[in-house]
């Protein structure tokens, strides 16, 4: 009889849950009765709030338990799970549990399915297709299909990628280069982190691709030191790449070489933006560089240089693969595609929802994410990351698209909502934006080295009410000169948070609200 | 509170050092490199290694020196035999986190980049560790833990300092 194969996830939200006591209660209990179970420590599929997940493949078809603690795992046994069996974790077919099955997954449809360090699962759920129609296009076409797709920088300045590569295929350059950004720092975020350790290949497989396209033979993942677990299987996958001629001097044989080496960040935010990634790869300080040139055209050691996010380059292989059409189908407006969003923060229902662009957040913050995880009413999100806007309850209904934020005065970015209940004072959190700048600034331009610092002060002099209404106006002029004056995102994002809170939960930083924007809102909210 | 763990470069690190700064010569960008493969060997980048490192890279001490003090995950200093680092960002906050630094800095007797009395464990604040679905989160030395409490720290602390 051939072996059961039970799935424990190995991804670092699974283990921080207890995801390998949980494994190795179940390899013990199976040996204990004579069981001989294959145990796969497949990838998550990100519905964290069922973490630890386990999942058995039966006749019918995967199904689920969760979340299971080593000490059910004796009653699981008793209950036949091995065979699909009835118990109070059991949910029934993974596929079906709507959290999942309402999703639209494209970037991530494979992860928790496979074993993210196994080449042949890869392979056997539509793996390298993508890589293999690039082969046989030329550049131009490959570049061609990624414009067409409509599929724009997934790390948050949602740059067109196809216009990106087209410079960088046009550039002049004996040694071009492929910079995959993965330092994923933004607060409530983790998508990156989900494909590097649940799905670590499509990541190869859209890099690789990218080097065909431009030019480039060589590639670095900038990863963030956070993140240690996908530095280990990111590495295993590369070597088995390797191995297999996916990547070195003759890629699949096309005479073409790709090289791939993950290099660790450590810790410095600022990182994160794309000059300053560069220089920390030639192995400087992280201090932005002034634009232009575009990395493009003078990037790493000089030359020119694709520099993607880790969820735009894990999106190619798709794209390469069903087509730009396939791809560009989903969506609204400008906004192609699907966006992988991450539920995080005071949330019940925490996890990676994929889904075309023009969900709205309320079907996000309610449908998928149950409401907040103390029960409380949720009263602001925060969308992008530290540099993302403060949204109050009456914008809930805004639909997932970069213009409809750009509308607010508000952004996308990388896709993480932050959940807070209506204990939260947002004069604090505006206060901590600048803390967080203060202590993250490269230090290179003036506005945002001495503006974060000064704002830290203001909001302190605000709270304790001194000259209150003249430090409001200081407030926001400070912010107007970071705004306008920063030389990156950082300084001149940190803006976003302080300046969004203030404007719409004003009584939290003494200001008296009148009764009719209360109204307003309550009328927005029905 | 907390000790100060006395800088004392042994031979045997001089050593490991000396061969981890041969093997990245050559290599583009060598610096990050070659300072992480230093610090997970022997726990920190000793300051009296600047020179060495500067003249098999072609830098100043000065370049060197700025590189370290710029990134938060290098330190001059031994620490403790084990690292804690609490999240202070925005999904961890939402879910109580700064309510759990104090309560965990009180536990420890120490505050951020300190070590606690018996040389076990040195606390570190950390900015987002990706498991914000599942907040709020520490991480102990290389692993990540979900949904913590103040007690929860506790027992993983007692459970690395016995281990």
């Amino acid at each position: 009889m051939a072996k059961v194969k039970v799935f424990v996830p190995r991804d670092s939200t699974a283990l921080s849950l207890g995801a390998n006591r949980t494994a190795l209660a179940i390899q013990a209990e199976a040996e204990k009765r004579g069981i001989d179970i294959e145990l796969i420590r497949n990838g998550s599929r990100g519905v964290f709030w069922l973490e630890p997940m386990v999942e058995v493949e039966t006749d019918k078809g995967r199904i689920a338990y969760a979340p299971v603690k080593p000490n059910d795992v004796a009653g699981l046994f008793d209950a036949d799970f091995l065979n699909g069996g009835e118990h109070a974790l059991s949910l029934g077919l993974t596929e079906e549990i709507p959290y999942l099955k309402n999703q639209q997954r494209l970037t991530f449809a494979r992860a928790g399915i496979t074993d993210p360090v196994s080449l042949e699962d890869y392979l056997a759920h539509d793996g390298y297709k993508g890589l293999t129609n690039a082969l046989a296009m030329t550049q131009e076409d490959i570049v061609k299909a990624v414009t067409d797709s409509g599929l724009r920088g997934r790390g948050g300045a949602a740059f067109p990628t196809g216009i990106k590569w087209n410079t960088v295929l046009g550039a002049k350059g004996e040694q071009k280069y492929i910079v995959c950004n993965a330092d994923e720092g933004d607060s409530g975020t983790y998508s990156d982190r989900m494909v590097m350790e649940d799905d670590p290949f499509v990541l190869i497989e859209g890099m690789t691709i990218a080097g065909i396209a431009v030019g480039a033979t060589q590639g670095y993942i900038y990863l963030r030191s956070e993140y240690p677990h996908a530095l280990q299987i990111l590495n295993e996958a590369i070597a088995k790449a390797v191995a297999a001629n996916y990547l070195g001097d003759d890629v699949c044989g096309s005479g073409q070489a790709f090289h791939l080496e993950v290099r660790r960040a450590a810790g410095a935010y600022v990182c994160g933006e794309e000059t300053s990634l560069l220089e920390s790869l030639e192995g400087k300080r992280g201090l932005v560089r002034f634009k232009p040139p575009l990395p493009a055209i003078e990037g790493l050691f000089g030359k020119p240089t694709v520099v993607n996010n880790v969820i735009s380059l894990a999106t190619i292989p798709i794209i390469l693969d069903k087509g730009a059409q396939y791809y560009a189908d989903y969506g609204m407006g400008r906004s192609r595609g699907t966006l992988p969003i991450q539920l995080a923060g005071n949330i019940k229902q925490g996890g990676l929802v994929e889904l075309a662009f023009g969900v709205t957040l309320r079907e996000l913050l309610y449908d998928y994410g149950g409401g907040s995880a103390s029960g409380r009413p949720i009263r602001a999100v925060q969308v992008g990351g530290p540099l993302g806007a403060y949204l109050p309850e009456s914008q809930f209904d805004t639909p997932v698209d970069y213009e409809s934020f750009a509308k607010l005065w508000a952004v996308l970015g990388h896709g993480g909502i932050v959940a807070f209940d209506d204990t939260v004072d947002m004069a604090k959190m505006a206060r901590y934006a600048f803390e967080f700048c203060s202590i993250e600034s490269c230090g290179k331009c003036t506005p945002c080295r001495i503006g974060a610092t000064r704002g830290v002060e203001v909001m302190d002099k605000i709270k304790s009410g001194k000259d209150h209404a003249k430090n409001i106006q200081v407030l926001r002029d400070l912010s107007d000169t970071m705004l306008n004056g920063s030389l990156c995102a950082l300084g001149g994002m940190t803006p976003y948070p302080v300046i969004s809170a203030l404007n719409h939960f004003g009584e939290d930083f003494g200001l008296n609200v009148s009764i009719d924007k209360k109204l307003n809102e309550k009328e927005g909210v029905a | 509170m907390g000790i100060s763990l006395v800088n004392k470069l042994s031979d045997s690190d001089l050593k490991k050092i000396e061969s981890h700064i041969f093997a990245h010569q050559g290599v583009p960008g060598a610096l990050m490199p070659l300072l992480h493969a230093v610090q997970d060997d022997i726990g920190y980048v000793p300051e009296e290694i600047y020179p060495q490192i500067s003249q098999a890279l072609a830098l100043s001490v000065a370049e060197v020196h700025g590189f370290v003090t710029f990134y938060h995950h290098f330190r001059t200093h031994p620490v403790g035999k084990h690292v804690l680092q609490v999240c202070r960002a925005e999904s961890c906050q939402a879910m109580g986190s700064e309510k759990l630094e104090s309560e965990i800095k009180a536990k420890l007797g120490i505050d951020y980049h300190q070590t606690t009395a018996d040389g076990e464990v040195t606390l570190l604040p950390v900015y987002c560790l990706g498991n914000c679905a599942c907040s709020p989160a520490v991480m102990m030395d290389d692993e990540v833990y979900g949904r913590v409490n103040a007690q929860a720290v506790a027992d993983l602390v007692s459970e690395v300092s016995n281990g």
